[in-house]
């Protein structure tokens, strides 16, 4: 997925081999990830999609079915893989992520632990941040979640920069040996204020924790919990407002002839100099955007906060 | 040479401040922000007095510094802050609840106090600390006592912020010098909040090893803000349509060393596509980029000029801020050197392979037109994202990529973000928010053919 391999990057001669993870886009609220494999097919509404049809096209290709529909073939990246991954748990969106990853000052090279893992959504684009030399060590105590994580991982080519843990991190915090080297902690855990004497223990001095909770009164205890060594505790919510956008005639409004609005004699001179008697009742095609009318109205609260220095 | 220590080993970033390195100064908790490089030389104003920014050289980040008076004058000296949260609006011990105090009795006019500025002076004079004045104050405040603990608090807090003025020293990252432009100087930046401007660089899958083009009219933090993403792999090519580049002056502000400012360079956009089906570029055109080229140098090689960015957004300290413009004190050592002209074999690649995303900040530029042209130097299934503070622009250029089946995935959103207060029982909203972040057209490119 990170062209950490440059051989792997995105190119005009790029071209999809077999092996490959490829996004299957259908439409933008249907999307699904298929490693390619020569021999295999795929079925959908749209018909029936050989593989082998795809190796050599570039990414971002239209492919055909057998029986003429068509699908797109996008490279993967953190936002697609987070429309497509495989829910086990509720996971983190683009907008907290993203978010997460500015306000923890998270770069290339950076040392990140993270609990829990969940569905591995905020992972990857962890791993993207810190490529191509940091590392993340992610840790959560559903023995199945880490293994299906560990193959999420693999699928996605992450595997060298990201080591999943299984451990019960509010019970026994992070493991010792990662004590003084982390440059951020992110926390996704039902009881946080358990985990936090234990991040501030990982963090170098002036590190940033950041825990994520659906709930404010998770965040006041949580809050209450950083306040003996940590500093800057800020807490935000983010959400993301999306827009539709269509080209649409409207009417034009013109009054009636006779009617008792007056009328509107600079427009209608207009029209005359157009040399047109036939009225006209709608204006030239415009673009139009307005706000979806669906959207999340809450995901979670993100409180931020400083490692106090003391040395 | 000191510089180069700035992330040269760009996976070790420092802790400590060096020499010439670039450092974020916050004074009193947020009140005021300044940028500056340190030097032996180096002065800050704080309130009217004048301090030496050489003690907090080798210091590590994250340290708290207060005003002492020396036998000098005034000087900055380190110190730890206790551990414990100390103050109640900080720690907020429920008292609020069962408070019997309240504020009927208090009248404001200005007697409450019977110390005189001349009385502060003089205790200044005679080498009192800050600390000593805030208490001073309190002592002789009539009203004092029968303020609720909170109030006393908010009291306190306000007159430390005055006469004992904390200056804590901070790494420059994209958030905090985002942060401190969108307060300070919106306009130069096109009022790009921090949310927006992360959600730019991961919608556009800004990663280690990649070609970012950059069209970037907000002063230089969006091309920063990559670079810091790239971590000196990858380039980030900021690219500027007519004869001279964009400013890129906040890239100077993070604390880049050599190998991450050699991979930010600039090119005008003719130049990335005068070779494109290996046509050589006619002669005139190059010597006329020569032309232009050594003029922006010029620019671009200048000093860095400090940042000062005040951030006192209430009443309470007004008076310890100097006038920000008039104030800034810091002798800049001269950084790397970043933004140079794209070399041509580099160029070259770009032809060949496409950039691997794009992001534009380009508030008055129609973005159609512009993305029109610059789509074809995308390699097929890049991402893009674009900044706009009008929705119509962008609603236009998604529904022309539309006509003409260039991209898919394409959405127009608009973050929404919210800081709260966050205490036991007295948890609220901000009263203050930014209300809008602008918008952002992102979407991914898909194969002409
Ligand atoms: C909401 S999910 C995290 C989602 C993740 N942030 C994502 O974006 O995919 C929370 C995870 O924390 C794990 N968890 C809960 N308590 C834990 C504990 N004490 N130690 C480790 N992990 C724990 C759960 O198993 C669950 O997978």
């Amino acid at each position: 997925m990170l062209p950490i391999d440059s051989t792997k990057k995105l190119s005009f001669t790029r071209c999809i081999r077999d092996g490959d993870l490829v996004i299957v886009y259908e439409r933008y609220d249907n999307m699904k990830a298929i490693k390619v494999c020569d021999g295999s097919v795929l079925e959908n509404r749209f018909g029936v999609f050989k593989h082998s049809d795809w190796v050599g096209k570039q990414f971002g290709s239209k492919v055909f079915s057998t029986k003429g529909g068509f699908v797109y073939l996008l490279a993967p990246t953190p936002e697609l893989w987070t429309l497509v991954l495989s829910h086990r748990t509720q996971i983190l969106y683009i907008a907290d992520i993203s978010f997460v990853i500015m306000f923890l000052e998270i770069v290339p090279g950076c040392l990140v632990l993270e609990s829990g893992t969940g569905s591995g959504s905020l992972t990857t684009s962890l791993a993207r941040a810190v490529a191509p030399k940091g590392h993340v060590y992610t840790f959560d105590f559903h023995e199945q979640r880490a293994v299906s994580a560990r193959e999420d991982f693999e699928k996605t080519g992450l595997s060298n920069l990201v080591t999943v843990g299984v451990r019960d991190i509010q019970g026994e915090g992070f493991p010792d040996e990662l004590s003084g080297m982390a440059d951020s902690v992110f926390l996704d855990l039902p009881q946080p204020w358990l985990a936090i004497p234990s991040a501030g223990k990982m963090l170098k001095q002036d590190g940033m924790l950041c825990s994520f909770s659906p709930c404010i009164e998770q965040v006041e205890r949580a809050s209450e919990t950083m306040r003996s060594s940590f500093t800057d505790i800020r807490t935000f919510e983010i959400l993301l407002r999306t827009y539709e956008v269509r080209e649409g005639k409207l009417d034009d409004f013109q009054g009636d002839e006779a009617g008792s609005l007056g009328s509107l004699p600079r427009k209608r001179r207009q029209r005359s100099n157009e040399g047109s008697n036939v009225r006209e009742t709608t204006g030239p095609p415009t673009v139009m955007a307005r706000p979806c009318s669906e959207a999340k109205g809450h995901t979670g609260y993100l409180t931020f906060a400083r490692l106090k220095c003391l040395s | 040479m000191s510089e180069n220590k700035a992330q040269s080993d760009l996976f070790e970033s420092p802790r400590s401040t060096w020499e010439g390195c670039s450092v974020l100064l916050d004074i009193n908790d947020g009140d005021r922000l300044v940028f500056a490089r340190l030097s032996s030389g180096a002065t800050l104003k704080i309130g009217n007095k004048n301090c030496s920014l050489q003690p907090l050289l080798g210091c590590p980040f994250g340290s708290f510094f207060r005003v002492e008076n020396g036998t000098q004058g005034p000087y900055l000296s380190r110190y730890t802050p206790s551990t414990e949260g100390n103050n109640v609006l900080e720690k907020g011990d429920g008292q609020s609840i069962d408070e019997l105090r309240d504020n009927r009795a208090l009248v404001d006019n200005n007697k409450a106090q019977s110390l005189t500025g001349e009385d502060i002076n003089e205790m200044r004079r005679l080498g009192a600390t800050g600390d000593e004045i805030v208490e001073a104050l309190i002592a002789n405040s009539a009203t004092f006592e029968k303020k609720t603990v909170f109030s006393q608090e908010k009291y306190r807090l306000k007159k430390q912020k005055k006469y004992a003025p904390i200056v804590l020293l901070r790494r420059p990252f994209t958030r905090s010098i985002c942060e401190a432009y969108l307060k300070k100087y919106p306009t130069r930046i096109g009022f790009l909040r921090m949310d927006t401007l992360s959600l730019l660089l991961s919608m556009a899958n800004v990663s280690a090893n990649s070609d970012v083009l950059v069209v970037d009219m907000v002063g230089g933090l969006l091309t920063g803000s990559v670079a810091e993403r790239l971590g000196g792999t990858g380039y980030v090519c900021n690219t500027y349509i007519g004869g001279s580049p964009y400013p890129m002056d906040i890239a100077r502000i993070f604390n880049f060393g050599d190998e991450i400012c050699k991979r930010i360079v600039r090119s005008p956009l003719t130049d990335l596509f005068s070779v494109q089906n290996g046509l050589q570029k006619p002669v005139s055109q190059d010597s006329d980029s020569c032309n232009m080229e050594s003029q922006s140098n010029d620019r671009i090689s200048s000093p860095v000029s400090m940042e000062e960015v005040s951030l006192a957004s209430e009443n309470v300290i007004s008076d310890l801020i100097p006038e920000s413009t008039s104030s800034p004190v810091i002798k800049m050592s001269k950084p790397a050197k970043l933004g140079e002209k794209a070399p041509q074999e580099i160029i070259s690649s770009w032809k060949e392979h496409g950039f691997s995303c794009l992001i534009i900040a380009a508030p008055e530029l129609d973005t159609w037109s512009l993305v029109k042209e610059i789509f074809p130097l995308m390699s097929s299934s890049a991402p893009f994202a674009i900044y706009h503070q009008y929705l119509q622009p962008l609603a236009t250029c998604m529904h022309n990529l539309q006509l003409g089946k260039m991209a898919i995935g394409m959405q127009i959103s608009e973050p929404w973000l919210r800081e709260y207060q966050v205490l036991p029982s007295r948890t609220h909203p901000c009263m203050q928010m930014n209300a809008f972040g602008g918008y952002i057209l992102s979407g991914t490119k898909i194969s002409p053919n």
